[in-house]
């Protein structure tokens, strides 16, 4: 294994869960007794022989992992430049990298003896794993989903129904992703006794942000290894979309000491960032408090949070995970935007020139990798998250090119 | 030293003095229109309000039922913001120099403004304290020495799960009054066992000097009264709220009806 050359050792966040100035813990005085359960079990069973080793035989017998580091060669040398490894999250059972975390809160509700499970759901598919593990587990699943994502997901609004659990439509405020989140919260603060709420992304109060960040370091450690198998060392460059940033970070976090490896998160500049109509705190917002902790949102000047857009439903999010802010801000990841359009294009090459196709969240980083490839030398190496796969999209694609299916 | 700062103090102590109990409504200022918040303030103390808790909207009110919920979406219409309702404040103040008002919102708002330069303009405006919900007080170091200095009081909230290693620490940080939250859920949810939250105030008053209201779950002159025998005062929200949101067309209506529903508690707090 390449040690890291740096002399002092990412750690981070502090025991009360800051990022530097980012993260905390901003929530109502009632959730205060349960997240600090939350966090006991969590730091208990993350040290427990018995948890770890059931939460390895799940990953790799019930998600399907480790998941392939795939080079994209045909795709590469159209590009033209660097090398292109796609770490294949698409093939994970349900279909994405949310997995990888439901199955660990899962897991980890089931010995805190909780027996409902709450969650928010953006694209669906954060619901679907949920609503996977807990059909898995025989627990009582509720999901809660802005109307809005309802009309855009239709299809897996319907698996998460097949699966058993209840889907809440939110009305509320956007009726989007973050106004899913606050019922969420609002349904948990009423039923705390019993209740798990398995946030999807690494937002939220500490544990949370610590939590699924460490359930998706499964991405990032099995890509180091692979990429070391396939090329005898580590790459130059990583990509993954950030919406939340659960995938990204999961991929990142364990490059982080090795400084050679130059990282980049994609954020969503819906009809562009000029235009107002983005999902881009990181490139366009300020930092600011939400949903439990302090982090970059896109938010007006009297603090009021505003309406986000992007293509993608995942991605379509005003605040971003706080350990994000905090790489942002020493400089050790660089945030760039792709808008709609770009997107677009590369979920549509990626299908026509691999034959894979990517979620439109992933889409993003693809997009961004086909700016950055070019600019890199043929012996270069870039690993791209496909963090999900794009079969939930073909109806949105379709609607954009005024196709009916 | 600056003339409102005991504003909530005094009236506590009145009050204790008198043997009765505060009467504390709260609604969202701007709903549902912003030029109602000032006359619907006057009204409330007219129909014996002891203090006036002013919603501060917000985008993301997690911790409000639906009630509220749609009450700051209307304020919102119109773009009701932080310093617009400290402008209401103020515009109370030209008529009204006793009424303790504080403003209960999220932190956001607050964080964005800065915590200096909103304690600064919340003590110009007659503002005398502040509640958010979401910042318990191991976050509040700079919020709270930035709102001590301008003389306004911080209002934390203690839920049924607070353990007594943190009702101190928010007794530490806290001015003016405790805010006992009798139930778990959000703003308007469930039923009210009187019992527990006679039990849990009464743990509290060990606790503290400082007074202590009860809030969340009063629907009525008989609920207010039967908390009253726990606590210093009552607060009332989201059944203030659904009054206003049932006279939507007329703003002397809602007036009327919230002036009535008040002087009900009223009375019964003073029976």
């Amino acid at each position: 294994m390449a040690e890291s050359e740096t002399e002092v050792k990412y750690h981070q966040p502090d025991e009360r869960g800051h990022f530097g100035v980012y993260g905390g813990l901003f929530v109502a005085e009632t959730l205060m007794g349960p997240l600090t359960e939350l966090r006991l079990a969590y730091e208990k069973f993350m040290q427990d022989k018995d948890f770890l080793a059931e939460l390895d035989w799940e990953l790799q017998n019930y998600v399907g992992r480790p998941s392939p580091l795939y080079f994209a060669e045909r795709w590469s040398k159209e590009l033209g430049g660097a090398k292109i490894y796609l770490k294949r999250e698409d093939l994970n059972h349900t279909g994405a990298h949310k997995v990888n975390n439901t199955v660990g809160q899962a897991l980890l509700a089931k010995r805190m003896g909780k027996t409902r499970i709450i969650a928010e759901t953006g694209a669906g598919q954060h619901g679907v794993a949920t609503a996977t593990v807990a059909a898995r587990l025989g627990i009582e699943c509720v999901v809660y989903m802005g109307a809005v994502d309802i009309q855009r997901q239709a299809a897996n609004v319907y698996r998460m129904k097949l699966l058993g659990a209840e889907v809440v439509p939110v009305t509320t405020g956007s009726a989007t992703l973050k106004d899913a989140l606050n019922e969420a919260m609002r349904d948990w603060v009423t039923n705390i006794d019993d209740t798990f709420y398995i946030i999807g992304t690494v937002a939220g109060p500490h544990p949370y942000p610590a939590m699924v960040r460490d359930f998706q370091t499964i991405i990032g450690r099995e890509a180091r290894e692979q990429i070391q198998q396939h090329e005898g060392r580590l790459p130059d460059a990583l990509i993954a979309c950030v919406g939340g940033g659960s995938n990204a970070i999961g991929l990142f976090h364990p490059f982080l000491d090795d400084k050679n490896v130059a990282i980049y998160g994609v954020e969503a500049a819906g009809d562009g960032i000029e235009t107002g109509n983005h999902a881009a705190p990181l490139c366009a917002g300020k930092p600011g408090v939400l949903h439990g902790n302090r982090t970059y949102l896109v938010e007006d000047e009297n603090g009021q949070i505003i309406e986000t857009h992007s293509i993608s439903a995942g991605l379509d999010y005003p605040g971003v995970g706080p350990e994000h802010a905090w790489l942002k801000d020493i400089g050790r990841a660089k945030y760039v935007a792709i808008d709609d359009k770009e997107a677009l294009q590369a979920f549509h090459d990626l299908t026509k020139i691999e034959g894979i196709i990517p979620a439109l969240e992933s889409s993003h980083a693809l997009a961004y990798a086909t700016k950055l490839a070019p600019t890199m030398d043929k012996d270069k190496i870039i690993i791209v998250n496909l963090s999900g796969r794009g079969d939930k999209d073909i109806h949105t694609v379709a609607d954009i090119e005024g196709i009916t299916l | 030293m600056i003339d409102h700062v005991s504003r909530i103090q005094a009236r506590f102590e009145l009050r204790a003095k008198e043997g009765r109990k505060l009467l504390i409504p709260y609604f969202t200022a701007g709903d549902p229109k912003p030029e109602n918040a000032v006359p619907m303030m006057h009204a409330m103390v007219e129909a014996g309000a002891d203090l006036i808790e002013l919603g501060v909207p917000f985008s993301d009110p997690m911790a409000e039922g639906p009630v509220i919920q749609r009450a700051m979406e209307r304020a919102l219409e119109y773009n009701v913001s932080l310093r617009d309702v400290m402008a209401m404040v103020a515009k109370f103040r030209q008529k009204d120099s006793e009424t303790p008002v504080i403003l209960m919102g999220y932190l956001n708002p607050v964080e964005v403004m800065g915590y200096t330069e909103f304690a600064q303009a919340a003590s110009k405006a007659g503002v005398d304290g502040l509640l958010t919900v979401d910042i318990p007080p191991e976050e509040a170091t700079d919020y709270v020495a930035a709102l001590k200095a301008e003389g306004i009081d911080r209002i934390f909230l203690i839920a049924p799960t607070t353990s007594e290693d943190r009702i101190k620490a928010i007794n530490d940080a806290s001015g003016g009054f405790l805010y006992y939250v009798s139930l778990k859920g959000v703003t308007g949810a469930g039923h009210l066992d009187v019992k527990a939250v006679q039990d849990r105030v009464s743990t509290i008053r060990t606790l503290t000097e400082l007074p202590v209201g009860v809030g969340f779950g009063i629907k009525d002159a008989e609920s207010a009264a039967s908390i009253a025998s726990a606590a210093d005062a009552v607060i009332v929200g989201s059944v203030i709220v659904k009054r206003i949101e049932e006279n939507l067309d007329s703003a002397d209506n809602a007036i009327k009806a919230v002036s009535e529903l008040l002087s009900d508690m009223r009375q019964a707090l003073d029976a």
